[in-house]
């Protein structure tokens, strides 16, 4: 039974495409087939990290308003084939997106993947209600500071009311994803505090990503943090949340400053 | 209020569906006046003793007519003939099961003027009940609003916007678990986050009107 998670924010530059595209590959590096979509119509930057930028021919609004087949679209990707692309449009705008033809490209997804991973666009209008229209799952993505959260928690009032599952009366699962984590400002108090944020949202906790040079190296570079580097501290926290996505129960590790981090894992490889 | 019937030709169907309909509700028409709106019949003079003695072996009761053609004679035996055009009683729908039973209890008895709400309300959101208190299980969150004609109760923090008593009742009050809130409002009197002493922030509160002011004291 396929999937469909939309990584969705409220905010801009906290790290949807990042997420999706390193979500995503760690999905799809354990066996799963994954596809990861672009609803970020007209600003389309999800094939840029994942490094298919020169490989555009179709895209997701081809397909939504018939001018192409699904398969004609789908970009497979180089480094693992089960995970695929369905790129944005970069020439046209959310109102090229219709509900019938978004419905048809999801109910499509679902029969060839596992998994299909929408990465939303900010804000609350038509391409961000289109991207969690038919999500089974959410992934809220917040950065530790007051309006990352409070974003989050008008999109999460959003996933209650605009999705398909809210208005049959379902609710619809969401988790959250706190990204560029810093440990050095959280222990200094210059950001919110996890406690903090998982209090005022109230959603179960799928990660917590620290901040870190590798993710920014790895979208300049066109790859998922997960494939570049799978050993930085980025990429095993979007591993672990990937895992527990699929339903695996691992302790959250919250990340502690850089000295205390490496001691402790010294520590515990001499235990 | 009077029932107004309205036969229609041909009469022996319109009969038959009477019948159907004082089978599903028998004790429908017990009791209850009925006006017949003669307009449907056709403009030749109808048997209307028959049709009158039809209606009286089913029970039904007729004090008037209207709609009657002036040509017809034997109208003025049936009651008051109503003035023309003047329709004294408004149509009733045809009766069903469900008309016919007493008015459900409400399904929240034991509190019939207030509003439960048992998951956070988000940002943005806006919950505005007229009718009574609010009760929410869990928080209100910054950019959020509820608004009730009563008193609000909130079982977590209050970080939003909180307005009571709206529709003019001074002696609705404000609870919550935390107060962190943007502003409070009792009919029309309100306190933004600045003006509330800090010493509450994070408290239980509640808040109530003294007069023309608001007052704020800890819960615990």
């Amino acid at each position: 039974m396929a999937k469909v998670v939309v990584v969705t924010s409220g905010k801009g530059g906290v790290g949807k495409t990042t997420s999706t595209a390193a979500l995503g590959a760690a999905l799809a590096q354990s066996g799963a087939n994954v596809v990861v979509v672009d609803f970020d119509v007209g600003l389309r930057n999800l094939d840029l990290v994942m490094g298919a930028e020169r490989r555009v021919v179709f895209d997701l609004i081809n397909v939504v308003q018939g001018d192409a087949r699904l398969p004609q679209a789908l970009i497979r990707d180089k480094r693992i084939d089960t995970l695929s692309l369905l790129p944005a449009s970069q020439t046209r705008d959310k109102d090229a997106l219709t509900a019938e033809g978004v419905q048809k490209v999801i109910a499509d997804l679902r029969e060839k993947f596992d998994w299909v991973i929408c990465d939303s666009p900010a804000g609350i209008e038509k391409g961000a209600v289109m991207a969690m229209r038919h999500a089974d799952i959410a992934i809220v993505v917040t950065n530790p500071e007051v309006s990352s959260v409070r974003d989050s928690d008008r999109i999460i009032g959003l996933l209650d009311s605009k999705t398909e599952k809210a208005e049959n009366g379902d609710r619809i699962e969401k988790h959250l994803l706190l990204t560029r984590y810093d440990p050095g400002r959280a222990a200094r108090g210059e950001m919110l505090k996890v406690e903090d944020v998982l209090e005022i949202l109230s959603i179960p906790l799928l990660g917590i990503i620290p901040e870190s040079e590798e993710v920014l190296r790895a979208s300049n570079l066109g790859s998922p943090v997960t494939l570049l580097n799978p050993t930085s501290a980025p990429a095993r926290a979007y591993i672990d949340a990937a895992k527990r996505l699929r339903g695996e129960v691992l302790d959250v590790v919250v990340p502690l400053e850089r000295k205390g981090f490496i001691g402790r894992l010294f520590g515990r490889k001499v235990a | 209020m009077a029932l107004v019937l309205a036969p229609e030709t041909p009469l022996p169907t319109w009969l038959t569906a009477l019948d159907a309909q004082i089978e599903r509700s028998p004790s429908f028409f017990d009791n209850r006046p009925v006006v017949l709106d003669l307009a449907g019949l056709p403009r030749e003079q109808p048997d209307i003793e028959a049709l009158m003695e039809q209606l009286e072996t089913r029970g039904i009761r007729v004090i008037g007519t209207e709609g009657a053609h002036p040509s017809w004679r034997g109208v003025e035996t049936w009651g008051r003939p109503l003035p023309a055009g003047g329709r004294a009683t408004r149509d009733v729908a045809p009766p069903d099961e469900t008309a016919r039973r007493p008015p459900a209890p409400e399904p929240a008895s034991a509190e019939p003027s207030g509003l439960l709400i048992d998951h956070p309300i988000r940002s943005g959101q806006s919950v505005v009940f007229e009718k009574g208190d609010v009760t929410v299980i869990g928080s209100v969150a910054s950019g959020a609003e509820v608004i009730a004609g009563g008193s609000l109760h909130i079982y977590g923090a209050l970080r939003g916007r909180a307005i009571a008593g709206f529709a003019g009742n001074p002696r609705a009050r404000i609870f919550c678990r935390r107060l962190d809130a943007e502003l409070l409002a009792i009919d029309g009197v309100y306190q933004v986050s600045d003006d509330m002493d800090a010493s509450l922030r994070g408290r239980a509160v509640q808040a109530w009107l003294d007069g023309e002011a608001m007052r704020i004291t800890a819960l615990d």
